[in-house]
């Protein structure tokens, strides 16, 4: 217990180092942002496309399956936005960035801390904090809403796929059922989840190697602590966002 | 020899890092204790000691990466251990450091390694960076392997690109965390060449942290033997290899067998092998 509130402590403490870095860093050198998203980003996409798509499919399956027994399949379009935007878009995307993104940026600012790259930048009096971390931490927290949408869209699409293609769901009804219904609140929420997430799930990543202990095992630990915790940390705030949403 | 005399830091030479009755512990066990060092400007200075006497951790607190528990380090006249971040990151651009196996950014190749510094801290224009790059790499000669990346150098050759890096910035003091380990005999001899001619051309002050008496030696004009914590020797490498102390004979000479012991510690040999329990 006592761990858990020092290292919460040691969290929030490096992330208002991070916040204090944001503003000179994120505006004097823009690229090295950019060049994060693309990295946080494009690492992910393949496994979000697949996994959104199956996910949409079983969505689709078990939507149909359930909303027939009460004669309901006309409103399998909106149960599964709702699902999606809501819930399981900006869940299972951060966990799916947690294994793969996460894991990248902990384990490469570990192996920096295991050869010393962090300790030379420091000796080159650049703070890797702005130079590293900052850089890797926005571009996880700008990836993760795109990647949720990408996730949201190829779902629907999945769910599209069985409810209309294979259990014979009307298209027509399929889509107006799902724009009357959805409104504009249902994927904000979505939205703010996935920027919480996004920088939940970027400053574990982050933390977690700039502070693992600078060995091959130090570095392994820390990448996966960092799945682990982003897991926990994940779930623990959606119920917090949805209550406090609800 | 009395130790004292030549590390106690003499206000009347002119001194670019002063260490002044330093102390540090890692947890309970001290490292450095009661630790007085003085480097000259110009020369190249040897710490040399066994290992884990605290030569690497004299440099992390000379450079400001750790803070000490008592005492106070002066690098070029300013107190590292009271300067804020800006004042601490304005020093070290004065400071090039090569560490023990380069620490190269692995992302970048050669010429980008060596122009990181430059890129981060000044605004010239593309061209004058070549310039400089190309010719801090000719100075090491790697200007060839400028489009290499680090994970296709030698162990040698990466020390000698980090090196490049280390003098990028023009720096008054270069530092060397164990330059020699691990090479082969000629990159070996290529480092020492390259020590000794950098701080004579550029006219820098270097210290050089090793356990390698025999290279440190022959490069060095004056070095500082640690043990548990605290210098046990000084003087000019001549010095060192005539000094009445055992354990100075013992470290300069390679001994097995000396004040440091051959055998830990441990119950007597005979008690031990018939015990039927591991103590």
């Amino acid at each position: 217990m006592r761990e858990s509130i020092e290292k919460l402590g040691a969290v929030t403490l490096f992330f208002g180092r991070v916040l204090a870095a944001l503003p000179q860093a994120a505006l004097s050198r823009p690229g090295l942002v950019v060049a994060q998203i693309y990295n946080a980003g494009t690492v992910s996409l393949i496994l979000i496309m697949i996994c959104g798509f199956f996910v949409g499919m079983v969505l689709g399956l078990q939507g149909y399956d359930s909303l027939s027994r009460f004669s309901a399949e006309d409103s399998l379009g909106t149960l599964s936005a709702l699902s999606l935007f809501k819930e399981l878009g900006p869940v299972v995307t951060a966990l799916l960035f947690a294994g793969r993104a996460g894991t990248s940026m902990t384990s490469e600012i570990g192996l920096m801390r295991a050869t010393d790259q962090l300790s030379a930048m420091e000796m080159m009096a650049v703070d890797p904090i702005k130079r590293v971390v900052l850089p890797r931490f926005l571009g996880g927290v700008i990836a993760m809403p795109l990647l949720v949408a990408i996730f949201n869209a190829i779902g629907i699409t999945g769910t599209y796929a069985i409810g209309v293609s294979v259990m014979g769901v009307d298209s027509g009804v399929f889509w107006s059922q799902l724009l009357s219904t959805v409104d504009l609140s249902d994927v904000a929420e979505g939205i703010f989840k996935s920027v919480v997430f996004g920088i939940a799930a970027s400053l574990l990543a982050v933390f977690e190697g700039y502070t693992c202990t600078p060995t091959a095992e130090g570095v392994g630990a820390a990448t996966t602590r960092t799945v682990v915790e982003t897991a926990v940390s994940i779930l623990v705030l959606d119920y917090l966002i949805t209550a406090a949403l609800i | 020899m009395d130790p004292a005399a030549d590390s106690l830091p003499d206000a009347s030479t002119d001194m670019i890092v002063e260490v002044d009755r330093l102390g540090f512990s890692r947890g309970n066990r001290p490292i450095l204790d009661d630790l007085s060092i003085g480097i000259r400007r110009g020369e190249v200075t040897a710490i040399m000691g066994p290992s884990g006497t605290g030569k690497t951790t004299l440099l992390r607190l000379i450079t400001g990466q750790l803070e000490p528990e008592r005492g106070d380090i002066r690098v070029d006249g300013r107190h590292v251990n009271r300067l804020s971040r800006r004042e601490l990151y304005e020093l070290r651009q004065d400071i090039g450091m090569l560490f023990q196996q380069g620490a190269l950014l692995t992302d970048y190749d050669v010429f980008e390694n060596v122009a990181f510094p430059l890129r981060e801290h000044t605004n010239l224009p593309e061209r004058l960076i070549r310039q400089v790059v190309l010719t801090k790499l000719h100075a090491v000669g790697l200007r060839g392997a400028a489009r290499m990346m680090p994970s296709e150098l030698s162990g040698g050759m990466a020390r000698r690109v980090a090196l490049a890096r280390a003098i990028v910035m023009d720096p008054k003091l270069l530092i060397y965390d164990e330059p020699f380990a691990g090479l082969d005999p000629i990159s070996l001899g290529v480092v020492l060449r390259l020590i000794r001619n950098m701080n004579d051309a550029l006219n820098i002050t270097s210290i050089v942290v090793s356990h390698d008496v025999l290279q440190t030696a022959a490069v060095a004009d004056r070095s500082f033997i640690l043990a548990d914590g605290k210098v046990v020797a000084s003087g000019s490498p001549e010095q060192l290899r005539t000094h009445d102390s055992g354990f100075v004979q013992q470290f300069m000479h390679g001994l097995a067998d000396g004040p440091v012991p051959f055998h830990y510690p441990a119950p007597d040999y005979a008690e031990h092998l018939l015990s039927r329990r591991e103590s």
